[in-house]
């Protein structure tokens, strides 16, 4: 019997009803008494020296309050960076400063030049217009492998040059992997590009600043997934504001997907502007904007090697990868490649042996950080890439090599520095195979060959790794923030409870789904529990919500407060009852001493804590609110296999998805439909990246894919009905809920599913393609079958410099050949 | 978005005089207009919106048994009363971008601005329709005059477009994946005297007539006809992101052969 209430319910998402009813309250829904607008002038060329800014004219028009530049900036700090590489020389990493309006050089389409404030977002946008500056334009650097040649053009001068870390893991380890691969009986070799995206969350960011002389108090008001972290790196960092002294509030944030953890510099102007003019500034980013400003996702150039022995058992990997950064360093952008992206290359396979190069290097684009996945989809796809290559060269069913290869006893610890607590590799696999009717697909083959199309199934397995921690372990990793969480459970004197959580909804659910765990454990309604989150003022000091972490890291902190907050209630009780702690048993919101048919309410047990009449107060203090800490002791670790069904149009190329199915060990699960959800979520993004997702520049560092109009992003009807499941549990042996973490694994598994898929329908047609380069357009692969370069070089004249097809992953094509 | 004055005229008479003003500009359905106006990339000091006038919205037959169809007549009303006059017709005004777009958008607006990648001008053109606007009547064939650019004078407004209704026709659309404009579409339209093939999205030159595949079509309506000729020369299509020349120009027989097919 499905449950109704509790954990594994399936309650609706409260917080729908004001999301479909346009009553959520969106950052850009607040307006201030006295507020005046901001808009900034971007860059329109990708690399250039500023020689002179006239402001004059601008500062002279209606209702133009002022005009900033980066002269304004000098006494502030630069956007920092939450975490420091260390590379493999011993030397840390190259870490320029980003101002918060570009000073000297303008280093990619998008960088903020000036900032004009006026009574209106028109009279500003006017203003900006007015605005005279000269730039002298410099050579871009867009192109990852020439920007690491010695004398290419510098993306800051102040650098040694366009490397920023060279990282291996485990270096240790090279020379014997270097050794296997030698010895190899056979090995496998793919390039290979993840492909750079553009998150656009349906709402854009939106920065209010505000400022109180009375009290000499900031607030920020903005679209963040982590308020607390923009008030410690913004007051810390970049203007000197103590954390008592600044609030940081995001209240309904209409999706994030990673984009919206970083601090931005719009969010420190807004806030410094506010306190300069003693007037309240606002900031709404125009979509065309986001595409300029926003931080981009993935960006990977790859060689990866897979060496196999005779009976096929996988006996080493190596890698090695180019991963842009951009031109400034985004909040976490350089764990993103290292991390968060090597330490996932053993992939659900005992490879004894592995090592990952990354080479992190700054180009004249906009900066580049964790996009739903961060490293993880990367290491995943070329993982699964190369396994699905290595099985077609050798002759192997694709899945019998997995299998043979997978980790099938737990705790494992890999040779990348991680130990997976649990797993069961095979239950998904078979689960997998029963959902997308593997034995069923010989005759779905021969159905879409009699109608000319050509059919292909891509299978994979994957493992990603949430809840980034413990603390002290990411602290030695470069980490500059912790990574626990913090709730604070409120109960009321009349039994109903806040619960204050770090975690940051932006779409995932919380005020549902957290409720019903404090419920289940006290055995009220769900509706007795309120979740507060987005606010620095109320809320304890959190990290927010990435990577997957909220339930097992954020919701973790909510039970190990809960329980707190039980125990001190069973105090209560045995003090009424007259009993002892230990006999206390709490169910069904009611308290009752064990082995005796007395009891008492929760009801009257919150209110003695606050009318304290009959109270233990000798021993205990009044009140019932407690609060918890939690900082996991590992990551968790879901895994779980997905696949992928085409039909190829060989007359066009063009990719239609007729199935897909997934089948995810998330652990315990405690809202099955939120969970389906997140799945569908990230399928949709990752099939995105797979097929029509691509952010493009041009070789002078234009960014081709500005708009709507040709940044692809999936609708509806491109995808068939997903089938999802998560039946198959291991639950997460090291927290308390059991539960591993579910937002991002629909991104991470599915776009070598689909690129499985389309290589498998073009050989079923005979056409022998190693590999086609996301996304798979229909002109790539109709090139791909026609034996062009299937990395389209012909349509992408300015993306090839002589030496790979390879080393621009962001190349897009001029316009006219 | 600049400022500018909006006048709503209800009369295309009113229209006309509101048209002398200067730097004045007719206003559709917005569909094209408005977004290229708020992205600033475009201004006027006044749109003269075409939306009230109803002598200009509709559909009906003339004595030649043309269709003709109003200026100011909206994709919607063309996917919805055409569909028995014109199906092919009817069809493509129905795959023009989403329901508002269609609820908002003319065919007037869209062959005077003459995308190279809109719909309607493959339509026009494969049908040698006839533009009316208040001075004269422009036979297709001397209408396009290249990406953005037609035969209309400043401040004419098209009032009407006749289609003669062809025996058999059919419009192909592959779609680019962003903008789902077409990538590569081709109308054709058969008449007892003649075939005429007109491809949209692929010519950085707008909106062409293939000359081969009309040939081959005449003497011979079939699928294999267009199969037997090779793809039109890649030279001057349009090449970016989503596709370049020599891929269009292989879209451009894909398409024609599957409208043949359509059509029988
Ligand atoms: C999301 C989206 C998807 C779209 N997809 C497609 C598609 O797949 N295929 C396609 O063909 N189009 C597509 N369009 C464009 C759409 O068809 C437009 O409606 C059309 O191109 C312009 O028509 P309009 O009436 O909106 O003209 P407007 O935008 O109002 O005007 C366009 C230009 O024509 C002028 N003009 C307007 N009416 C007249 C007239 N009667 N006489 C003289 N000049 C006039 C204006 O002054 C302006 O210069 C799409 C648009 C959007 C927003």
């Amino acid at each position: 019997m499905p449950k109704d209430t509790g954990i594994g319910a399936s309650p609706k998402r409260r917080e729908d009803v004001r999301f479909l009813t346009g009553k959520g309250r969106y950052t850009d829904d607040i307006n201030l008494a006295g507020q005046a607008h901001v808009v900034f002038l971007r860059s329109d060329v990708a690399h250039g020296r500023i020689t002179s800014i006239d402001t004059g004219a601008a500062e002279a028009m209606e209702g133009v309050i002022r005009v900033f530049t980066g002269e304004d900036f000098a006494e502030v700090g630069g956007i920092p960076c939450g975490w420091q590489i260390t590379s493999i020389d011993g030397s840390v990493m190259q870490e320029p400063k980003h101002p918060v309006l570009a000073h000297g050089k303008v280093r990619h389409v998008g960088d903020p030049i000036a900032a004009v404030v006026a009574e209106t977002r028109d009279q500003a946008k006017d203003a900006c217009e007015a605005i005279e500056v000269e730039i002298e334009s410099l050579p871009a650097v867009i192109d990852m492998k020439a920007a690491v040649k010695p004398g290419a053009p510098k993306v800051h001068d102040e650098l040694a040059g366009n490397l920023c870390y060279d990282w291996g893991l485990v270096q240790e380890n090279k020379e014997a992997v270097d050794r296997a691969i030698s010895a190899a009986a056979h090995v496998t070799t793919l390039e290979l590009v993840n492909n750079r995206l553009i998150a656009n969350p349906m709402e854009p960011r939106v920065a209010v600043g505000d400022y109180t002389s009375h009290d000499d108090h900031s607030t920020l008001y903005t679209t963040s997934q982590n308020p607390h972290v923009i008030r410690l790196l913004m007051g810390a960092f970049v203007l000197g504001i103590p954390e008592h002294k600044l609030r940081v509030v995001a209240p309904d944030v209409g999706g994030g997907f990673g984009t919206k953890i970083f601090h931005y510099a719009e969010e420190a102007f807004c806030t410094f502007a506010a306190k300069a003019l003693e007037r309240p500034v606002k900031w709404t980013s125009s979509r065309s904007e986001a595409f300029m400003s926003d931080a981009h996702g993935r960006d990977h150039v790859t060689k990866i090697e897979l060496a196999l022995d005779a009976e096929h058992n996988f006996t080493a990997l190596r890698t090695e990868t180019y991963a842009n950064m951009g031109a400034y360093l985004s909040t976490f952008a350089p764990s993103v490649p290292t991390w968060l992206h090597g330490t996932l290359m053993a992939g659900n396979y005992k490879t004894p042996l592995i090592y990952v190069n990354v080479k992190a290097v700054f180009t004249n684009t906009v900066p580049v950080d964790a996009y739903r996945g961060a490293g993880r989809p990367e290491a995943t796809f070329q993982l699964e890439r190369v396994v699905d290559k290595a099985a077609r060269e050798l002759g192997v069913d694709p899945v019998e090599l997995r299998r043979k290869n997978f980790i099938t006893e737990f705790p494992y610890a890999t040779p990348v520095a991680v130990e997976y607590d649990t797993g069961d590799y095979h239950a998904t696999m078979d689960k997998l195979l029963e959902l997308i009717d593997r034995d069923g697909f010989p005759a779905r083959r021969a159905g879409s060959e009699a109608r000319g199309k050509l059919r292909g199934l891509g299978i994979n397995s994957y493992i990603e790794a949430c809840g980034i921690a413990p603390s002290h372990l990411v602290g030695q990793l470069g980490a500059r923030a912790g990574l626990y969480e913090s709730a604070t459970v409120r109960v009321n004197a009349t039994g109903g409870l806040v619960v204050m959580t770090g975690s940051h909804s932006h779409g995932q659910g919380h005020e549902t789904s957290f409720p019903q765990v404090v419920a289940d454990m006290i055995g009220i309604p769900e509706d007795q529990v309120e979740i507060v989150h987005g606010d620095t003022d109320k809320v304890p000091m959190g990290m927010g919500t990435y990577g997957s972490r909220s339930l097992a890291v954020g919701g973790s902190a909510i039970y190990r407060a809960t329980e707190k907050v039980i125990a001190k209630a069973k105090k209560i009780a045995a003090h009424i009852m007259e009993a002892s702690d230990e006999d206390i048993e709490l169910k069904d919101g009611k308290f009752t001493v064990a082995g005796t048919d007395k009891s008492v309410a929760w009801g009257d047990v919150t209110l003695a804590a606050y009318v304290p009449h009959n109270y233990p107060l000798e021993d205990i203090e009044p009140g019932l609110e407690e609060t918890a800490f939690y900082d996991p002791n590992n990551f968790t670790y879901p895994s779980g296999a997905y696949a992928c069904e085409v039909e190829v149009d060989p007359e066009t190329g063009k990719v239609e998805v007729l199935a897909f199915a997934a089948a995810d060990d998330f652990g315990n699960v405690v809202n099955p439909m939120i969970v389906e959800g997140q799945v569908h979520g990230g399928l949709a993004q990752g099939i995105g990246q797979a097929l029509l997702e691509s952010c493009a520049y041009d070789a002078d560092g234009q960014l081709l894919s500005a708009s709507y109009m040709d940044y692809a992003m999936p609708r509806a009807h491109d995808f068939p009905m997903f089938a999802v499941d998560s039946s198959c549990r291991t639950p997460c042996t090291h927290n308390p809920l059991g539960v591993k973490g579910c937002g991002e694994a629909g991104a991470i598994g599915s776009p070598p599913s689909v690129v499985n898929a389309v290589i498998d329908a073009l050989a079923s047609g005979g056409h022998d393609v190693g590999h086609i380069d996301m996304p798979l357009t229909p002109a790539r692969v109709w090139h791909a079958m026609h034996g062009g370069t299937p990395n389209q070089r012909a349509a992408q004249p300015a993306a090839h410099s002589e030496e790979t097809t390879h080393d621009r992953s962001v190349a897009g094509a001029a316009t006219n050949v | 978005m600049y400022d500018f004055e909006l006048v709503k005229p209800a009369s295309l008479q009113e229209a006309i005089e509101a048209m002398q003003a200067e730097d004045a500009q007719a206003l559709g359905g917005g569909q094209t207009l408005l977004p290229t106006m708020k992205a600033r990339l475009a201004m006027a000091d006044t749109l003269v919106a075409l939306s009230a006038i109803e002598e200009i919205k509709g559909i009906c037959t003339d004595d030649d048994g043309r269709l003709c169809i109003g200026g100011g007549t909206t994709h919607a009303m063309v996917q919805r009363d055409c569909a028995e006059s014109f199906p092919a017709l009817a069809s493509l005004a129905g795959r023009i971008g989403d329901p508002a777009v269609r609820n908002r958008g003319t065919i007037g607006g869209s062959l005077a601005n003459n995308d190279p990648s809109a719909c309607y001008p493959a339509a026009a053109l494969a049908c040698n329709a006839t533009i009316v606007t208040q001075n004269r009547e422009i036979a297709a064939d001397d209408y396009f005059l290249g990406m953005f650019t037609t035969a209309l004078e400043e401040r004419e407004i098209v009032t009407e477009v006749r289609f003669p209704v062809p025996e058999a026709a059919h419009y192909e659309k592959f779609i680019q994946p962003a903008s789902r404009f077409p990538l590569v579409a081709v109308f054709v339209a058969k008449y007892s005297d003649a075939v005429r093939v007109a491809v949209t999205g692929a010519s950085s030159d707008g909106v062409f007539r293939w000359n081969e595949a009309e040939a081959a079509l005449s003497g011979n309506f079939s699928e294999d006809a267009v199969k037997g000729l090779s793809a039109p020369d890649a030279d001057g299509m349009i090449s970016d992101l989503h596709g370049d020349g020599a891929y269009r120009a292989h879209l451009v027989k894909v398409m024609c052969a599957r409208a043949v097919k359509a059509c029988a």
